[in-house]
């Protein structure tokens, strides 16, 4: 393994991060706050508690989620495109580096970057609501399986794109939907029944269901079902990453 | 001298059909400056990326130190130092923060001590903490120097390293080339630049529309291909060359002022002796006389016609 490759991939995507700190972690905070102020407070004070959970803090796991697999995409598709589209990518294709060891710079960073975040508005949470963590082993486990895997699916999104349009188009058209709609701010038993149905194809319910299971005991499908989920995304992904380094595809001519 | 670098019968086809590469075959040896010339789309950067595992070659074989660039890639890479031919640095990126991690990406612990020695050696120790977007073209392409350094590459790359580069630099280049080359390195470069390849390499490569035409030692290509011109300057113009001088390979220029006489100067008799004899029984009075070798460009130029 080369480490110092992995190392120095993994420093240099940090040190981004870190140089524009204020939009790495101000604005997550930022819009996570105005979230618990409007959902929360305002309009969270007229909605009855879900199934023994105050409003407020039933959005927790949801709110977290939200930022969690926007940054993840938005920070591992953004780390490999730039170097494609500036041209920087040469040394690192030049490199005593295996594929195994790029995706684990980047895809290592951007799941770092991420976790942050997740931790940071959970902390944030905490000065809104009160909320305690039923079991705080899955919460983390959730978390990083979801940080790895939807950086993973940045990766390839960044890989994929041939301009910043098409870099934008799948978190805001696809990503946000999906997480808007996968029961971040509801429990689909709130929903009509065909609607209920309709969104067990949605993967990202699968993520908060399990994800706010760890948090308060109680989830829209079996917990077993949410492991599987993202287990299976993981694998998807790391499948298709596989393929790209095999075929170069988009990378190399 | 061994072969450090070895490519045997390249070829690479892209997608769409062009052949970039057709059976290229070129050993480079060990401390050498090999420069490779070519137009415009002949093949030199496909073939250095080929080197460098940029680009995958159709077929052939390539080893570096005799390392496969494919199937021991990590040792064959990690010998192999690469400036490009564009401008690529990530521009809020701080000069020595993109030199180190060029150095860790080859696989080497940090070394600021390394780092320092190469950044002064380029003249970039006081930019250290510039962002490169600051910096200037010339600056610029320095840093890209600085990075395929940085982590002490035996082989080094470099295509078209002074193109838009003012000539101050461009004699810096020169000799950070030749202090390299001094030190072991074994350096590779593409250029436009003719009177560069003369003025540095060792030996010369031609390469045109995928192939490479010759590989020779820069003296021996100048001597071999070389051909010498004798302009004679006339006191009165010709009309027409005299038929006792038809005999001679005899140019007329300069609306008759001029007579251009080309020989070659490995020929054991140049004729220059018979040629003023015979101008003189001629009656033509000469006012002056001057001679000059064809230059590397000449020898290029006429190549890449044969071959087109």
């Amino acid at each position: 393994m080369n480490w110092y490759g992995i190392i120095a991939i993994w420093r240099f995507e940090m040190a981004r991060f870190f140089r524009s700190i204020i939009q790495s972690i101000v604005s997550p905070v930022v819009s996570t706050s105005l979230y618990f102020v409007v959902f929360g407070a305002a309009i969270g004070s007229r909605i009855p508690e879900v199934e023994g959970v105050s409003y407020g803090a039933f959005i927790v796991p949801g709110l977290i989620m939200l930022s969690v697999l926007q940054q993840a995409i938005q920070n591992a598709a953004f780390g490999i495109y730039f170097p494609k589209f500036i041209g920087t990518i040469f040394e690192v294709l030049s490199a005593p580096l295996s594929a195994f060891e790029i995706v684990i710079g980047y895809v290592g960073a951007a799941a770092v970057k991420a976790l942050m975040i997740g931790l940071i508005i959970l902390v944030t949470s905490f000065f809104f609501v009160d909320i305690t963590i039923a079991y705080p082993f899955w919460m983390i486990a959730f978390l990083i399986l979801t940080c790895v895997s939807f950086a993973m699916l940045g990766f390839i999104l960044g890989i994929w794109a041939k301009s910043f349009e098409q870099l934008n188009l799948v978190p805001l058209l696809v990503v946000t939907p999906l997480v808007f709609l996968g029961g971040s701010f509801y429990s689909i038993s709130m929903l009509p029944p065909v609607w209920q149905t309709i969104s067990l194809f949605n993967p990202v319910l699968y993520l908060v269901s399990g994800f706010r299971w760890s948090f308060f005991g109680m989830a829209d499908v079996p917990v077993v079902a949410s492991l599987v989920a993202v287990f299976g995304f993981t694998a998807l992904c790391m499948g298709i990453v596989w393929w790209i380094f095999r075929t170069g595809y988009r990378l190399k001519s | 001298m061994a072969a450090i670098v070895k490519v045997d019968n390249v070829r690479k086809t892209y997608e769409g059909g062009f052949e970039a590469l057709k059976g290229v075959s070129l050993d480079i040896e060990e401390g050498e400056i090999l420069a490779l010339l070519g137009p415009n789309g002949a093949g030199k950067t496909t073939l250095i990326s080929t080197i460098c595992g940029i680009t995958v070659p159709t077929s052939g074989a390539i080893t570096v130190g005799e390392f496969d660039v494919e199937n021991d890639y990590r040792e064959a890479r990690r010998l192999i130092g690469l400036v490009p031919q564009e401008i690529n640095l990530e521009p809020f990126e701080h000069v020595q923060n993109t030199v180190r991690l060029s150095r860790g990406l080859f696989g080497k612990a940090r070394n600021d001590a390394i780092v320092e020695s190469v950044l002064r050696d380029l003249s970039l120790w006081d930019k250290r903490a510039s962002k490169i977007v600051a910096l200037s073209g010339g600056m610029k392409r320095r840093v890209l120097i600085a990075k395929a350094l940085a982590h002490e590459p035996r082989v080094l790359f470099l295509d078209e390293p002074t193109a838009g580069v003012d000539v101050e630099l461009r004699k810096d280049m020169w000799t950070l080339v030749e202090r390299l080359r001094e030190e072991g390195v074994t350096i590779i470069l593409t250029t436009h630049y003719i009177e560069e390849a003369e003025a540095i390499a060792d030996r010369i490569g031609v390469i045109n529309n995928g192939e490479i035409l010759l590989v020779e030692k820069k003296d021996a290509l100048m001597a071999r291909m070389g051909q010498k011109e004798m302009r004679i300057e006339l006191a009165e113009p010709l009309d027409a060359i005299p038929e006792a001088l038809s005999g001679y390979n005899l140019q007329r220029a300069e609306n008759g002022c001029r007579l251009i006489y080309t020989y070659d100067t490995a020929a054991e008799r140049t004729g220059i002796t018979r040629l003023l004899n015979d101008l003189q029984a001629s009656g033509l009075v000469l006012r002056d006389m001057q001679t000059s070798q064809s230059s590397l460009e000449d020898i290029f130029v006429g190549l890449v016609r044969e071959s087109a």
